[in-house]
């Protein structure tokens, strides 16, 4: 089959490139690119196959069997697949030829190409799995690529730490997920999605006593236990409160992959994985609940940081976690497609904002604070007029794809109940903060006075072609995505929703007019504050000193994490080593042993070799048996 | 089924005609003879891959002689889908043992070289033996040389090391022996291993056999609490000997309680599942705190051998398919993971000659080629899906969650942590910069260097991307193992875990009708 070739071409393009970097150096992406442009070729061949109503099913070969586990590899496109696999090569194209340009020069030139792609292999494959094993295995695999990019300029010791610190974040969630992994095993006998979705809705009633293992009763859903600890992973994937710590500082990592895997892709993984179990989500209200609970509380967070911060690329990455949060969100209302179509049009303009922030940055030489910037919008024409298009989007504004796809997920969500009425507010409000953080970025960066570096500021100018072609082009998919019907489009994947139907009457469109309202609010906050009145914002940082810091230091999360889990973790390793291991334990060995070496000194002076001291011994021991003798 | 040609005697004896040989000969043509006896006994074992049946249960290329007639004790060999794979695995590391050795070993080359070949003998001998005194012979025979490749060729504190690793073998291995003798008596006055797996003993003889089979297995695998030699001894062994002890000599205490403990103790092993799975859950957390703790890289990994290792025996005593699938293959993977791993610090170790974390940083930048291998082995530690320790971990928590999910759940925090301490490890001696003194002896891996860790690496892959062709000829064997060899499948004993919930899979409940008490009576 044919579209085999889709995730396998840019595994053939990682083993070239990956077994001869040593020779291909500077040319890697002669071979990179031409297999990302055959993938999505071929992609873009299988979303038309499966509009046209196929469904593709290619068995691989089988992983793994051992009694009743039997686990296949394969790959399966339906139309949630298929418009995934579009996203990811079209982004992961336009990463590959922005990659030429922006990766210049560098020494790892070449095993950075080599890893982008791994990676899109293995978030093809996550996307095609037609099992849990296979999601789970990609899923970690995609998880390594990151690490392995974010450290990709090893010898800065924050991006080393970034790396860890993602890597084990997402170690945490996928403990969760490989949790429920199991309990699906166990409860259907099976990972295969067919077969679970199948039965999931036999197994809906089952209840299982949680607190069993601890003599306790408390009975909860086994649909319930199973959509929660897959949820975990997802939350560690997406970024989603409580494990979103990791994304802001995954921006260590060399700009084109926090475009590819840190906005468009791998993060999304979450929200895909809940869409694509959405027969086993719909089953279990009370984990709905809690999906589109974690998901608003992120949306709302990422956006409150957002808000102060200064690095640019940080202020993206912030931007980011709070638009996972509306697709999480909307996952949890039901609204699967709602959250999908934003994943999809989030793609294009969040990748675009990263790649801009790419142009930016190495025309300012590495400089990401947004403080040393400014008036850069005649000197980078294409940037600014493109970041301006995402900008756009991202913050809603009418007409754009970023537009349709939040007003498409807000008014469904308007009308999944009580609960959904009220995260739609929460939604409302949040796109108010979106509109005025992303123009914030857009008026300090390119508008004002200019505040770089001397040094740089003679020779600031746009990058090469490589570069500035992947942003045109997304700039214009950033406006088009909102027209090509995917709504209508992912429908039949999602049976329980009623899709479209909700988007007529009064509610629906006093949303769209409200949450176009805010974004122009938001917008003109930001105009007011940043082009009319520069000195403003630090008063204001005065005047509310506490939200501002809050703000700034990102609700303090990390500096909680490392009083309550890593320090702690590292003592009590310290601590048992110490005390334990050393003192305790071995402490006992030796003891024995310093025991057996005194009992052997204490018998060797009974073996003088002197005649007298045996001689004493025959008489004392005489007298002693004599005695015993005579008494008793 | 009785091979005519004799494969097993030929692989195991090999290494002693090497060793002797070695002995004879001048330096330089000893490291060139103990590479061509372990690279000839790696080549006469792989035939095995292909003629090995794997539909069958029973004991395939069995040779048998009389050895002494009263008390009957008989020299015969065999291999099952167990000891299969643990063949394979120390025939394929032992070549490294050497050219890991080659330029690091300067003194008494010829006795190192003779020792690691008759270390090889001894090894491969536990791993097929058939009669109880030919399989002590062996197990006895493995403390010798170890005693002297850790006390002679070993660090500083090489006696220390050394006396204790062998006094704590050596402590096990006498209730090993009274076991035996044990079992001799009660069991029909024979050491026929298979024969002995066939018979019946009552429960107060099981219990003492188990706790003394529990003393000389536990020391060897090492379960927690008696772990403390193993970091020791890896410490101040030589390059070589920690591979042999890590990925040999520790599965020899989870080989002993796969082909021991379970057929002729069965219902002593249920009765003792709690505990042990307990010892094994606590090895697999404890030992990964100890690692987090360690700034030796050396005794890092040795402790993370104490986790996992963990998964091994918890994988055995969940008792049921996934699990003991997944401990044999933790069994090989753990064999080529840290075994990879070891040998990747002792290449270190030759150029900067300090064990210490912050001696050894930043080397991506000056030794590409080495942090590209290290890193695959710490990924493959860490578990990683797609290599191969993922494979076995998967199995053994899988099994432990048919078992208890609190169980599995603690367990895989031991995962978590695994993540932990190895990628701490990796952001310090991989990443970062080199740290000035030592930057000029970074030279990248020579081609013997890069000859040693390939093959280990290429394996990480093809069993973590293809685990089937490896699992499938375990099927036969681990079935037998759970079916009982005595009993007919009758459940006794309810699920030890209070289920709630259905289980379709057949498999689960044929591994719960292990044989229970009642069943077996003293002769």
């Amino acid at each position: 089959m044919i579209y085999t070739l889709i995730p396998f071409l840019p595994l053939f393009a990682f083993l070239i490139v990956g077994i001869g970097e040593q020779w291909i150096k500077d040319r890697a992406h002669l071979v990179a690119v031409p297999a990302m442009v055959g993938s999505f070729v071929l992609s873009l061949l299988a979303l038309y196959d499966v509009a046209t109503g196929h469904l593709v099913n290619v068995p691989l070969y089988t992983w793994l069997t051992s009694g009743t586990l039997d686990i296949h590899i394969g790959i399966s496109i339906d139309r949630l697949t298929a418009v995934m696999l579009v996203l990811v090569t079209t982004v992961s194209t336009m990463v590959h030829i922005y990659t030429i340009g922006y990766m210049h020069g560098e020494p790892g030139y070449a095993r950075f190409f080599a890893y982008i792609a791994l990676f899109t292999f293995s978030m093809l494959m996550l996307v095609m799995a037609d099992n849990l094993l296979q999601l789970f295995v990609f899923w970690e695999a995609v998880g390594l690529c990151s690490y392995l990019l974010i450290g990709h300029w090893y010898e800065r010791p924050s991006a080393c730490a970034a790396a860890t610190k993602a890597f084990l974040v997402n170690r945490v969630g996928d403990f969760g997920f490989i949790l429920g992994l199991f309990l699906v095993w166990y409860s259907f006998g099976s990972l295969d999605y067919a077969t679970v979705f199948a039965q999931a809705q036999d197994l809906a009633q089952k209840t299982m006593n949680v607190l069993g293992p601890f003599g306790g009763t408390w009975n909860v859903s086994v649909m319930t236990m199973i959509c929660l600890l897959l949820f975990t992973g997802a939350v560690g994937k997406s970024a989603q409160v409580p494990l979103h710590v990791w994304l802001p500082d995954a921006m260590e990592g060399p700009t084109p992959i926090s475009a590819l895997i840190h906005a468009a892709t791998m993060v999304t993984a979450g929200v895909f994985m809940v869409a694509r179990l959405s027969p086993l989500y719909d089953l279990s209200p009370m984990a709905m609940t809690v999906v589109a609970l974690v998901g608003a509380l992120t949306m709302v967070l990422g956006a409150t940081i957002a808000l102060t911060q200064t690095d640019i690329k940080r202020v993206v990455a912030y931007s980011t976690m709070s638009q996972l949060g509306y697709m999480v969100m909307a996952c949890g209302l039901g609204a699967y497609g709602a959250g999908m179509y934003h994943l999809l049009t989030h793609g294009a303009f969040k990748s675009l904002l990263f790649l801009g922030c790419g142009s930016v940055i190495i025309a300012l030489h590495h400089e990401q604070d947004m403080r040393h910037m400014g008036g850069l919008k005649d000197k980078l024409p294409v940037t600014y007029w493109t970041f301006v298009v995402g900008s756009l989007a991202l913050a809603g504004f009418p007409l754009t794809a970023g537009f349709f796809s939040k007003d498409d997920l807000l008014i469904s969500s308007w009308s999944a109940g009580p609960l959904g009425q009220v995260l739609t507010i929460c939604g409302l409000l949040t796109a108010g903060l979106t509109a005025f953080y992303s123009f914030r970025l857009v008026f300090v960066t390119f508008w004002g006075p200019s505040h770089v570096d001397p040094h740089h500021a003679g020779h600031v100018h746009e990058p090469s072609t490589t570069m500035t072609a992947p942003l045109m082009v997304l700039a214009v998919l950033s406006i088009v995505a909102g027209y090509l019907g995917i709504p209508t489009f992912l429908e039949p994947v999602f049976h329980g929703e009623g899709g479209a139907a909700h988007h007529e009457g009064p509610a629906a469109y006093g949303i769209m007019a409200l949450a176009t309202l805010m974004g122009l609010a938001g917008i003109g906050t930001a105009y007011y504050l940043y082009v009319l009145n520069p000195s403003l914002p630090d008063r204001f940082a005065q005047q509310w000193r506490a939200a501002y810091e809050l703000s700034l230091h990102k609700w303090y999360v990390d500096e909680a994490y490392d009083r309550s889990f890593v320090r702690p973790t590292l003592s009590t390793a310290n601590g048992l080593w110490k005390h334990v291991d050393v003192s305790i334990i071995d402490g006992a060995v030796n003891g024995v042993a310093r025991a057996v070496a005194w009992g052997g000194w204490l018998i060797r002076l009974t073996q003088s070799g002197q005649t007298q001291h045996y001689a004493l011994g025959m008489t004392l021991g005489a007298a002693v048996i004599l005695t015993v003798y005579l008494l008793f | 089924m009785t091979s005519s040609f004799p494969w097993l005697s030929l692989i195991v004896f090999l290494p002693l005609i090497g060793a002797v040989l070695c002995l004879l000969v001048k330096v330089e043509s000893a490291r060139w003879l103990a590479l061509a006896f372990t690279v000839a006994d790696f080549l006469c074992s792989l035939p095995l891959w292909w003629l090995f049946d794997s539909s069958t249960a029973e004991m395939q290329f069995v040779e048998r002689a009389s050895w002494i007639t009263s008390p009957p004790v008989q020299y015969s060999l065999g291999l099952d889908g167990i000891s299969f794979p643990l063949i394979l695995m120390t025939t394929l590391l032992m070549p490294f043992c050497v050219t890991v050795s080659w330029t690091a070993i300067e003194k008494r080359v010829q006795l190192f070289m003779a020792m690691l070949l008759v270390m090889e003998t001894a090894m491969l001998g536990v791993f097929v033996a058939l009669d109880f005194v030919l399989f002590y012979v062996f197990w006895e025979a493995m403390l010798i040389p170890m005693y002297l490749l850790i006390g002679v060729w070993g660090g500083s504190n090489r006696l220390y090391a050394a006396i204790k690793f062998f006094l704590y073998t050596l402590a096990g291995s006498v209730l090993l022996l009274v076991a035996i003798l044990a079992l001799y008596f009660h069991g029909g006055q024979t050491f026929d291993i298979l024969a002995l797996s066939r018979g019946t003993y009552g429960a107060s003889l099981q219990t003492w056999l188990f706790l003394a089979f529990f003393a000389a297995f536990a020391v060897k695998v090492p379960m927690f609490p008696f772990h403390t030699w193993l970091p020791d001894a890896h410490v101040e062994a030589p390059t070589a000997g920690s591979v042999i002890l890590a990925s040999v000599l520790l599965k020899m205490g989870t080989y002993g309680f796969l082909r021991f403990t379970l057929p002729m103790l069965p219902d002593a092993t249920v009765t003792f599942t709690k505990p042990m799975i307990a010892l094994s859950i606590l090895a697999i957390i404890y030992g990964a705190y100890m690692a987090l703790a360690q700034t030796d890289i050396k005794k890092l990994i040795a402790y993370s051998s104490v986790s996992h290792m963990g998964f091994v025996t918890l994988g055995i005593f969940v008792l049921n398919v996934q699990g003991i699938e997944g401990a044999v293959m933790q069994m090989v993977n753990h064999g080529i993971t840290t075994g990879g791993l070891f040998l990747c610090v002792g290449i270190l170790y030759e150029r900067t000659h300090s064990r210490h974390i912050l001696d050894n940083t930043g080397l991506a930048g000056p030794m590409p080629r080495y942090a590209l291998f290290l890193m695959i082995f710490a990924l493959s530690s860490l578990g990683l899906p797609g290599t191969n320790s993922f494979v076995g971990e998967f199995l053994v928590l899988a099994g432990t969650f048919l078992w208890s999910k609190i169980a599995t759940a603690l367990a895989a925090l031991g995962v978590i942590l695994a993540a932990a301490y190895i990628l701490w490890l990796m952001q310090r001696v991989v990443f970062g910069s080199p740290s000035p003194t030592h930057r000029a002896h970074l030279l990248d891996l020579n081609a013997r260097e890069t000859a040693t860790l390939v093959p280990l690496v290429v394996l990480v892959f093809v069993i973590g991307i293809f685990p089937n062709p490896l699992l499938t000829r375990m099927h036969a064997t681990v079935a037998l193992l759970l079916a009982g060899p005595k009993t007919p499948a009758v459940a006794i004993e309810p699920s030890p875990a209070p289920r709630t919930e259905p289980v379709p899979t057949a498999a689960v409940a044929a591994s719960l009708s292990y044989p229970s008490s009642g069943q077996a009576t003293a002769r």
